[in-house]
């Protein structure tokens, strides 16, 4: 329920922003880390960034959740 | 399980506690992970690591699923939710079952989904079930002042968000468990960081540490308690840092006491505690659905033989509720543990339910590798 997983942000539209995650490109909200800037990693929770995280602890988190969630659809 | 796991494990194997240490952890992605890792029966048998009410859905009561469905018995209402809320059973029937009866009942991914259904029909009545812990409770608070700002009249939200600090010390005073050691949540911390549960080392001598989600995390966060244990002190440790600030996101938490204020909520399980509940402030009560949707209270009930209040509360396991694996299983689900995927029913009923009776066997055999 809590889950959060780390996306790159690739293009922002003011209150928005458009990330990849885990392959795939969505839209998320990014009103509640004000600052962030393309290129920057977030940690998402139900289409919104909850926080900003370094590069290389999101590229090591993101192969965990990947794992899991694939787990999880089967 | 790579060479750090293997370490870690070994090491809590070879510095095992003097006494048993009871470890609670708050969240069901940790119940998940400790289930589907088989950690409990790598660590040493007086390491018991107790599943506490980590999991949103879990702790929503019977009465709060009767209420939102009375709404829909009474008013055209479109409602959008999480998945795994169209399952929790009410009294007499869950979301799902109204859904099949024709109501207009959504699942969504994000509360902006919600909000966005609204904006584009105007002529419809929507309501968000908000649910979720603190990690959740922003993303309500961004909507509703969205909701207020573009002046948006179709819009409510249905609100059963609950605090996870005021939770621990209802389970700290309670005498029928005794609790050494929290395992924190991670993401919950990403929102309110360290310095919330400070009263429970300050006031209490609880050790807490606040945990990553992998393996490795959680071990180190295993071991991170039991060196305050050793060392006899008690502070708010903070091992997932990778994501966890100290500070947390303070604009996030800003924005949650903007739009709503504290108030009690009731936990299924944990009964009524106070403080541990939002309401929304006087100025949004007007997207509250519970105050403009008016419905004649049902009374309310939870399923009989039904042990979720114990095992929410870490008095027993679900092995120990007589339901378990016979008549709750997680395709008809009978109690909210195993309705949630993160559940710690759906999580025994999953991982654990070989190691049922071989705790001890489990782990000589990983020694002895």
């Amino acid at each position: 329920m809590c889950l959060a997983i780390p996306a790159k942000i690739i293009k922002i539209n003011k209150k928005t922003a458009t990330v990849e995650t885990l392959g795939v490109k969505k839209e998320i909200d990014i009103s509640l880390v004000p600052g962030v800037r393309t290129g920057d990693f977030v940690i998402v929770h139900a289409g919104f960034a909850i926080q900003s995280i370094d590069k290389e602890d999101a590229v090591s988190i993101q192969n965990y959740w990947k794992e899991y969630l694939d787990e999880q659809q089967n | 399980m790579n060479s750090k796991t293997r370490e870690l494990i070994l090491s809590l194997n070879n510095n095992k506690p003097a006494r048993k240490i009871n470890i609670m952890e708050v969240c069901g992605t940790h119940t998940m992970a400790i289930s589907r890792y088989g950690l409990r029966q790598l660590i040493p048998e007086n390491i018991n690591l107790i599943s506490g009410p980590g999991c949103p859905v879990c702790v929503t009561p019977a009465g709060d699923i009767d209420w939102i469905m009375e709404i829909m018995e009474q008013y055209e209402i479109s409602l959008f939710t999480f998945g795994d809320m169209l399952r929790v059973p009410g009294t007499r029937s869950s979301l799902y079952g109204k859904r099949s009866e024709g109501k207009d009942i959504n699942i969504c991914y994000s509360p902006s989904d919600a909000l966005d259904f609204a904006r584009k029909n105007p002529v419809k009545k929507v309501i968000f079930l908000a649910i979720g812990f603190e990690t959740t409770i922003p993303l309500t608070a961004v909507i509703v002042k969205r909701a207020y700002l573009e002046k948006i009249n179709n819009f409510y939200i249905f609100n059963t968000h609950k605090l996870i600090p005021e939770a621990l010390e209802l389970l700290v005073n309670d005498r029928e468990i005794k609790i050494d050691a929290f395992l924190c949540p991670g993401h919950v911390s990403v929102i309110i960081g360290s310095k919330p549960y400070g009263f429970l080392a300050k006031n209490y001598g609880i050790p807490c540490v606040i945990s990553g989600f992998e393996p490795e995390d959680i071990l180190q966060s295993i071991a991170m308690i039991l060196e305050q244990i050793k060392k006899e002190t008690a502070e708010i440790e903070i091992q997932y840092r990778r994501v966890v600030k100290e500070e947390g996101n303070p604009a996030a938490v800003r924005l949650i006491y903007e739009i709503f204020d504290k108030s009690d909520s009731t936990w299924r399980g944990l009964g009524n505690i106070s403080g541990s509940g939002l309401k929304l402030k006087d100025r949004f009560l007007k997207f509250d659905a519970g105050t403009q949707f008016p419905v004649k209270k049902i009374r309310s009930g939870e399923p009989a033989g039904c042990e979720c209040g114990n095992v929410l509360k870490g008095i027993k396991r679900p092995f120990e509720c007589r339901l378990f694996s016979k008549t709750c299983k997680p395709e008809s689900p009978v109690g909210t543990c195993m309705v949630s995927r993160e559940g710690s029913c759906a999580a025994y009923y999953k991982y654990e339910r070989k190691h049922k009776n071989i705790k001890s066997d489990t782990k000589n055999l990983y020694k002895n590798r």
